[in-house]
């Protein structure tokens, strides 16, 4: 590894942005050993929206903080959702410092101790964090050598670290632990570090598999969420919403809400809220308050959306070109064309949106559920005018995000209502304001117009997606001819959603895979080739390959022209650096259109998998959640009304829905670390699809297949 | 209309002034300061705020505190004895059937009331048990194994 900087001396207020807040650590957190980054080193600049762009500080921040008992935390801006990475990011800690995975205490989201993130979301966490953060703890280990070396008089590199204690390898009684060197100590240290891929072979911890680290906490009830803080003389709120969006409030009465016991109306502008350190009291005075808008909606609904979409004005942008679509025309026998479309998706975490705040002095202190503690600070820096230092989200364990929780705007209420109350304001979105301000999966549509050669290979593959975004959109097969194309919302021009809409787990992903893998199976079977040899027929991706063979072998893959009759479907693609292959079979029943899912084998290639149980877990888990976008998830809504507003309409899946899983994961320990929150809940939709075509001959083009679709699709063979 | 309501809360006897009308829920939560039944969906259809009332698993989001008045509620914080895990507990981390966790108080509480009934379940008893409480991050197939291990220590006595 490249030998990085390292300073001792205090960086300037210039190059620290916020040199008070630097200071403050010590004061906050005790004496110790601190390893400072410049995080903003390690980031893709590029890749940040622009509002998020100016929390770029340049600051130092904590990172670790070695403590005279021995034990490293490690401030990571990431969050805990129940991803895992609170167990897989100490793994890492554990292994670069050569310290028991006990003794790695994680110390996550926090606006004011960690250093700055983006977000938790795109499966970044251990491929783009991670990497960086091993790198500067391995620097932060020859801090400590350095240390112990002038303590034991010998020179470093005749020292080595087991366990947190630096040896002596000449004289192995010749020891002082990292808890010695550290006690006493209030010592800054500041690194530029740069990622280097590290040797698998000295790992210990990484690469081995172990369970969540926090699961004593959540089965207990002692795990702490955002909505269970408490603070002395603390108020419930709950905040007036309109009827739909882009509707206007144009008179409100709200006395029947002041004569409920114990609240208190508080009004700036159209931002009217319910207060009283009674919950109940907040619900009842809320639906007291009357109200009359004015409507400015869009003319879409969830039954004309497709048409809609189609008929949109949009920016239109060619992403990818290869070859000739025209020759690839020639060459083709046959042409296939089809049209997909997928609805609007809510995230549904258990835990609604919900934020304590408290201002103490002109300082607020907000506890939030969000995937995106610094959007947060910077929401709340707009909205309330203050500056970064008078600013500090927490965030404690996340009840669940999929990209919902990217969002924040509870975050920003809670603080504007503790500046309004002076009192601790604690925000809990009901699940009805959860439905209506979600930040919905993008409905979308993709038409493709491809064509097969008289042996099978595919000569010809023009893609064009509507609105749902190019995630995923790749080709992924070997075809010469090959063109995929954009149409994104102009909002200038045409608004397209009704609403907001947002990353929902790989984002759009789900949809660009059933579009291709769908239009791959037609193609199979009208060339009378069987779907996973067609496949291999036209890739020359080795990685994809090789998760084929793995899942087919898991799965017990025969292989058989479609439909068989057999219901098995088959599906592949790749998202967040990873590949995923899939296969379902599924049973069919064609008087009622109802579909069970029997089994699933799904093979990825992660590159290295920092804990082989989480990431296995997260497998599982995107198979689960996969199966509502494919079976029921489809938001209603009639312009800026949304329909669905709870779990009685909008099903989610549930315990009989599950399907026997097997998930195998590559062993790829010599490669960089890719995703695994995210990929293979993008194949499941089209190898389910797949599957009902082999079982019945009925081919299913929108998601979700309802029973009143596949019935539909059934009428059609 | 502030009532004295006095029940057996995780095999304490309480009792205090509040009105009878309030949600079970929110009682549990800000007053006796329970946080681990969770709000999710305040309608009763997601099953976080689980917990049993004379054994039953009931909503708590869905009953006032009245409700409770003369019998004993369980509220996750109960299941842990003198320090010990539930076999409930225990199973659901031996199995790591849990993500988020936000859901696993309301899961864990209705396996241990269809546990008090069904000391023995199939599989299929399970999942019909456990069929209206919603997992979003998806590790139903471990909560059932975590459910089935439970039963058989319980049943041995364990």
């Amino acid at each position: 590894m490249k030998k990085n900087q390292i300073r001792t001396a205090v960086p300037s207020p210039e190059q620290t942005g916020t040199g008070i807040k630097r200071r403050s650590f010590v004061k906050l957190l005790g004496g110790g050993i601190f390893i400072f980054f410049q995080p903003w080193s390690i980031l893709d600049l590029s890749a940040i929206p622009a509002d998020q762009a100016r929390s770029l500080t340049k600051d130092y921040n904590a990172f670790l903080r070695i403590a005279e008992d021995g034990t490293v935390t490690c401030y990571s801006g990431k969050i805990e959702m129940g991803q895992g990475i609170i167990t897989s990011l100490a793994q890492m800690m554990a292994d670069e410092l050569n310290v028991s995975l006990e003794k790695v205490k994680m110390i996550l989201g926090d606006t004011d101790l960690c250093p700055y993130d983006q977000g938790t979301w795109g499966s970044l966490t251990t491929r783009s964090f991670g990497p960086n953060a091993r790198a500067a703890a391995a620097e932060a280990k020859a801090v400590l050598i350095e240390l112990a070396s002038a303590q034991l008089g010998v020179p470093a590199s005749q020292l080595e670290v087991r366990e947190g204690v630096v040896i002596d390898t000449k004289n192995p009684q010749n020891t002082v632990s990292y808890g010695q060197l550290a006690k006493g100590q209030k010592l800054e240290k500041y690194l530029d570090v740069k990622p280097a891929v590290e040797d698998h072979t000295k790992f210990t911890y990484v690469g081995k598999p172990y369970k969540h680290s926090d699961a004593k906490l959540k089965v207990t009830g002692e795990a702490k969420y955002a909505g269970d803080m408490k603070l002395p003389g603390m108020v419930f709120a709950r905040i007036l919403r309109p009827p739909s969006h882009g509707a206007k409030l144009t008179s409100v009465d709200v006395s029947g809400a002041e004569k409920v016991e114990g609240v208190k109306v508080v009004r700036d502008g159209d931002f009217i809220a319910v207060v009283s350190e009674n919950r109940d009291r907040v619900d009842e005075a809320i639906a007291k308050i009357k109200a009359d808008y004015s409507f400015d909606e869009l003319n879409v609904n969830d039954r004309n959306l497709k048409e809609w979409m189609l008929n949109a004005e949009s920016r239109v942008n060619v992403v990818k070109t290869d070859g000739d679509l025209i020759i690839g025309r020639q060459q083709s026998a046959k042409i296939f064309e089809h049209t997909y479309n997928d609805p609007y998706l809510a995230h549904c975490a258990i835990e609604t949106h919900t934020a304590l705040a408290v201002f103490e002095g002109d300082k607020v202190t907000v506890w939030a559920s969000t995937q995106s503690p610094f959007g947060l600070q910077d929401g709340i820096i707009r909205e309330l005018g203050l500056t970064r230092e008078k600013v500090r989200v927490i965030t404690p364990f996340v009840g669940g995000g999929f990209g919902g929780k990217a969002a924040y705007q509870q975050g920003v209420e809670a603080a504007r209502l503790a500046k309004l109350t002076g009192k601790p304001v604690m925000v809990v979105w009901t699940r009805d304001e959860v439905f209506f301000y979600d930040t919905f999966h993008p409905a979308g549509v993709v038409k493709i117009n491809s064509g097969i050669d008289n042996s099978g290979k595919i000569t010809m593959w023009d893609y064009h997606v509507y609105f749902s975004g190019t995630r995923g959109a790749e080709t992924t097969y070997d075809v010469p001819n090959a063109k995929t194309t954009s149409y994104s919302e102009n909002p200038k021009v045409f608004r397209v959603h009704p609403f907001g809409t947002g990353p929902w787990r790989a984002p759009n992903n789900n949809m660009n895979t059933f579009a291709r893998e769908t239009q791959a199976d037609i193609m199979a079977s009208a060339a009378g080739i069987d779907p996973l040899e067609f496949r291999l027929k036209n890739l020359k991706d080795e990685k994809m390959i090789a998760c084929w063979k793995s899942v087919a072998e898991t799965f017990g893959y025969t292989a058989g022209k479609t439909p068989s009759g057999r219901g098995i479907g088959i599906a592949c693609g790749t998202d967040a650096g990873t590949w995923v292959a899939t296969m379902a079979e599924v049973k069919v029943d064609k008087s009622t259109g109802k579909v069970k899912v029997v089994r699933v084998a799904c093979t990825q290639d992660m590159g290295l998998c920092v804990n082989p149980q989480g990431a296995l877990i997260q497998m599982e888990g995107c198979i689960a959640m996969a199966l509502g976008y494919t079976f029921t998830e489809e938001l209603k809504f009639e312009g800026g009304k949304i329909l669905d507003r709870n779990f009685d309409s909008y099903q989610i899946p549930r315990f009989s829905w599950m399907p026997k899983t097997d998930c195998v994961i590559l062993d790829r320990k010599d490669q960089a670390p890719q995703g695994g929150g995210e990929p293979a809940i993008i194949t499941v939709g089209a190898a389910v699809g797949n599957a009902i075509f082999d079982a019945t001959g009925a081919r299913l083009f929108r998601m979700p297949f309802t029973r009143e679709r596949v019935l539909e699709a059934l009428k059609r063979v | 209309m502030e009532e004295t309501i006095s029940f057996k809360l995780n095999g304490k006897k309480t009792g205090f002034t509040t009105d009878p009308n309030q949600t079970l829920l929110w009682v549990l939560r800000n007053h006796f300061g329970l946080t681990g039944t969770k709000y999710g969906c305040g309608i009763g259809f997601c099953g976080a705020c689980t917990v049993l009332i004379n054994n039953e698993p009931v909503r708590s989001c869905m009953v006032p505190v009245s409700e409770a008045s003369g019998k004993s509620v369980v509220t996750i914080e109960g299941l842990t004895k003198k320090g010990k895990l539930h076999p409930l507990q225990k199973s659901f981390i031996d199995h790591d059937a849990l993500q988020c966790g936000f859901c696993t108080p309301g899961i864990i509480m209705t396996a241990a009331g269809l546990l008090k009934k069904n000391p023995s379940p199939t599989p299929e008893e399970i999942i019909s048990g456990l069929e209206d409480n919603l997992c979003r991050c998806g590790a139903h197939n471990r909560i059932i194994d975590a459910v089935q291990t439970a039963a058989k220590e319980m049943k041995g006595g364990k």
